[in-house]
Order: C-alpha cells, then sequence, then structure tokens
C-alpha cells in the first residue's frame, strides 16, 4: 500500500463533478426517457428518475424549473427533458437537473390540444351565442380543402347532386404540414375579404393526428371565429373533434356530411313547392266555400223559393190589412150607431112627436118669438101628422 | 337580367301560402295573392329543373376557373 494516494470520499466526488462540469455537451442537453419513481415534495422540487429499455438516470427538478410545467408528470409517462447533468457530491450521484420538460410523441400533442382548447373555450371562442346560422339556400359555397384527394371529390359530388343551384368555389389549401394553417387562414380572409359565397366549408379526410393537427392551431380556430361568412367544419371522420370543429358554426362528421347540411335537397323542395301549391289551392276553395255559406245562409235556395216566401208574405200583409179593416169596420159601425142614436133624439121631428107643434113662415125660417109673428101675416103649424094653414089674429107679448 | 333570386322567391312563396291560409283577407286580395303564389311557385320549379351544377376553383392569381375532375 505504499506510494499509494489515498483519496477521501469527498474529494473523489468532487474530482468527479469537475470532470463531469467540464464537458459542454453535458452542460446544456435534451434527453427522452419515461418517468419512474416520480415524487414531488412539499418543497415544491420535484425528484424522478428517467429510464429507457436498459438503463435509468436520476433526474431532479427544483420548484422555479417546475413552476413553468404546462402538464402534471407522472410514472409511465413519457417525456423530454432539458437540462445538465451534474453530480450531487454530497449524495455520490449524478443526477440530470432539469430546467424544462415537455411530453414526449402522441401524447404530446393530445395534451396540446386539450391545453388549447381550454384556453379557448375560457375565451368565448366557442360559444353557442356567438354561432350563426347556415343559409339554407346558398348561391355559391367556399370549400376550403386540397384540391385533390376524396374529400374534395366527395363534397363536390354531394352538393351538385343534392342542389345543383349552388355553385361551388374550391380554394386550394394545404391541409398538413408545413404551411398548412397559415394556407387555411389566407383562405378564410380571402372568402371574408371578397364576400361573394354565402357559406364556407372548411375540411379535410381522415389522417392521423398529427396528419389533422393544422385544425387545431389557435390561428386556424381564430379565423373561424372571425369569419363573418358561416363556417361548417368537415375534418377527418366521425370520431376526429379537432379546435376547429369547436370553433365552426357548424361541425360535420365527415366531408360528405358537410356538403349534406350546407344545401338544401332539391328533391325535397320540389315536393314541398307541390304542397304549397296544394295548400294555396285548399285555402282558396276553403274561402269560396265559407263565401258560398254565407250567401247561401242570406238567400233561399233558388229564385222559386223566394218568390214563394214573397207570396206568402204579401198572403199574410193582405190578410193583416182585412182583418184590421173588419175591425176597424164595426167599431165605426158601433160609434155611428151611437151618435145617429144622439142625433135622433135631437131631431125636431122627434120633438113633433112629444106633441108639439113647430111654426114655420112662408119662407120655411121657423118662428120663435112674438115678434116673428105680424098680425095678419100667414104662416104653417107643423104638427106631428101634418101642417096647419094659419093666420096672426091677435099678439100678446109676454 | 336582375331575376329574383331563388331564395327571395321561396321565401315570397311561403308568404303568400301563410297570407292565403290566415284567411283574414278580403276575397278579392286572396285571389291577387293565390295568383301571385302559383307564379311564384311555377318560377322556383323551373330553377330547380334547370339548374346546372357549376363548380369553380380559384388559380394562384386569384381568378375562378372551371374546376376540372382530373386528379
Amino acid at each position: 500500500m505504499e506510494n499509494q494516494v489515498i483519496g477521501t470520499v469527498s474529494r473523489v466526488n468532487n474530482y468527479i463533478k469537475r470532470l463531469l462540469d467540464s464537458k459542454s455537451v453535458l452542460a446544456d442537453l435534451w434527453v427522452k426517457g419515461e418517468i419512474s419513481n416520480y415524487k414531488r415534495h412539499s418543497s415544491g422540487h420535484i425528484y424522478l428518475t428517467l429510464k429507457d429499455e436498459t438503463s435509468v438516470l436520476k433526474a431532479v427538478m427544483f420548484r422555479y424549473a417546475a413552476s413553468g410545467l404546462t402538464f402534471s408528470p407522472s410514472d409511465g409517462m413519457k417525456v423530454i427533458a432539458r437540462g445538465r447533468v451534474s453530480v450531487y457530491e454530497a449524495g455520490g450521484t449524478y443526477q440530470l437537473y432539469i430546467d424544462e420538460m415537455i411530453p414526449d410523441g402522441v401524447g404530446a400533442l393530445y395534451l396540446e390540444f386539450e391545453r388549447l382548447k381550454k384556453k379557448l373555450a375560457e375565451e368565448g371562442l366557442f360559444d353557442e351565442a356567438h354561432k350563426k346560422p347556415i343559409p339554407r339556400f346558398p348561391a355559391r359555397i367556399g370549400v376550403i380543402t386540397a384540391p385533390t384527394g376524396a374529400a374534395v371529390r366527395d363534397i363536390i359530388n354531394v352538393a351538385t347532386r343534392r342542389y345543383p343551384l349552388a355553385e361551388l368555389v374550391i380554394y386550394p389549401a394545404l391541409v398538413q404540414g408545413a404551411g398548412a394553417k397559415e394556407s387555411i387562414v389566407s383562405a378564410i380572409e380571402y372568402f371574408n375579404k371578397d364576400k361573394t359565397v354565402d357559406t364556407l366549408i372548411v375540411g379535410r379526410g381522415g389522417g392521423s393526428i398529427e396528419d389533422l393537427w393544422a385544425f387545431n392551431e389557435e390561428c386556424v380556430a381564430r379565423a373561424i371565429y372571425d369569419s363573418e361568412i358561416p363556417v361548417i367544419s368537415a375534418v377527418g371522420h366521425e370520431t376526429d373533434f379537432t379546435i376547429a370543429d369547436y370553433a365552426a358554426d357548424l361541425r360535420a362528421p365527415t366531408p360528405s356530411a358537410a356538403a349534406e347540411i350546407s344545401v338544401p335537397s332539391a328533391d325535397e323542395l320540389m315536393r314541398y313547392i307541390t304542397t304549397c301549391r296544394a295548400r294555396m289551392h285548399n285555402a282558396m276553395g276553403a274561402r269560396t266555400d265559407s263565401l258560398r255559406q254565407r250567401l247561401m245562409r242570406l238567400t233561399p235556395r233558388s229564385p222559386r223559393d223566394r218568390i214563394n216566401e214573397l207570396i206568402q208574405r204579401l198572403d199574410m200583409c193582405v190578410r193583416g190589412m182585412e182583418n184590421a179593416y173588419k175591425l176597424t169596420l164595426s167599431e165605426r159601425g158601433r160609434a155611428l150607431g151611437g151618435l145617429t142614436g144622439k142625433l135622433d133624439a135631437l131631431s125636431p121631428l122627434k120633438t113633433l112627436t112629444r106633441g108639439y107643434s113647430i111654426p114655420v113662415a112662408e119662407n120655411g125660417t121657423v118662428l120663435r118669438r112674438t115678434e116673428d109673428f105680424i098680425p095678419g101675416a100667414e104662416f104653417v103649424l107643423k104638427v106631428r101628422d101634418g101642417d096647419i094653414g094659419c093666420k096672426v089674429k091677435e099678439r100678446q107679448d109676454g | 337580367m336582375a331575376e329574383k333570386t331563388f331564395e327571395a322567391s321561396m321565401q315570397e312563396l311561403e308568404a303568400v301560402v301563410a297570407g292565403l291560409e290566415a284567411g283574414d283577407i278580403t276575397l278579392d286580395k286572396s285571389l291577387e295573392l293565390f295568383e301571385k303564389g302559383i307564379k311564384l311557385a311555377k318560377s322556383c320549379r323551373k330553377q330547380l329543373d334547370e339548374a346546372e351544377k357549376r363548380v369553380k376553383i380559384l388559380t394562384a392569381e386569384g381568378n375562378e376557373e372551371v374546376f376540372g375532375e382530373e386528379q
């Protein structure tokens, strides 16, 4: 053991630390692995182990760095971590001091999707109240999709077969990969500037979450929200839901479905128009029927009936008049009888029958007073049953 | 030729039907409406019958071209 350098533990560990710290590649690197032994202390510091198929690497993320995490790490999660590899002298271990950590692979995309969905929902981009109704009879429809492939063919076939009155305008866009989100946004802005279409269909055929990713981009969602022209989203298959679907005024499960809901069916419209005609005819028929009925109630069935009715009324009037006449007649008769009775009693002839006589002058005047009698004049004395010729002998005033 | 849009014609037709069915109009007016309604129905049917499919695609220059179905 002579001439052997005997070092302390600390010196060994320190040596190794200085050795590792001198390697620039270890100063800032990205490592991917699966999390295990995840532990978050009350202090806020996170301790974990990253592993792959054959090895493990201890790691720590101090509270300051951990506060920037956009997800909750957990055991089993695949991540990519950025930091530096150095030595924890006191523990005699080397570890990865993590500054930044993000989920790795498809999982990362799902998390990003959830994050953006939450953020935009809170902003109100998905509010029902903001969504516009889809025009019932669009004259022109803008279609934002790839100019080749099943999606555009399906949209054209369904829309033109169903309602050839609507003109389709295809904006050939990139629907995946680099430049896709910018292409889609440009398309939406183009139609909004021109305002020559009534409805927009934005979409593409089926694919993986990566393929569809352009429709999960924030700028695309905002362009759809800001569009003054109603937007129907048509991305992927029935089970694919993208941010664009939430932001759109109406989501269609597939491009074909989008075409179907964007236009009415010409066949159905024809049937509807026929129904309208029938309804108008019925309404007019009902109108004239009810008018005819009212007319009928006001007048009898036929002119003959009318005449008969009038005859009857006339007959009754006449009868009435006759009765009235008869009544009047008998009343008058009685009245007359009464009067003649009175007249009779007052008659001079009646006076005569009572025994009185009436002196009457030659000219017919009745002589009443002594002065009417001139001595020597002749007059007639009317008695009940005849006339007596008389001469005034003498007069004695009483 | 400023032909009435299909949408406008359909809306008018529906209004006429509603008006006739409501019934609280004079006989003269309903005859007028009826005539108008029948004309509208005929025009709508004609537009649907005669419609031909039209598909355009936008070129890089911003023009609209007829879309050929060659892929």
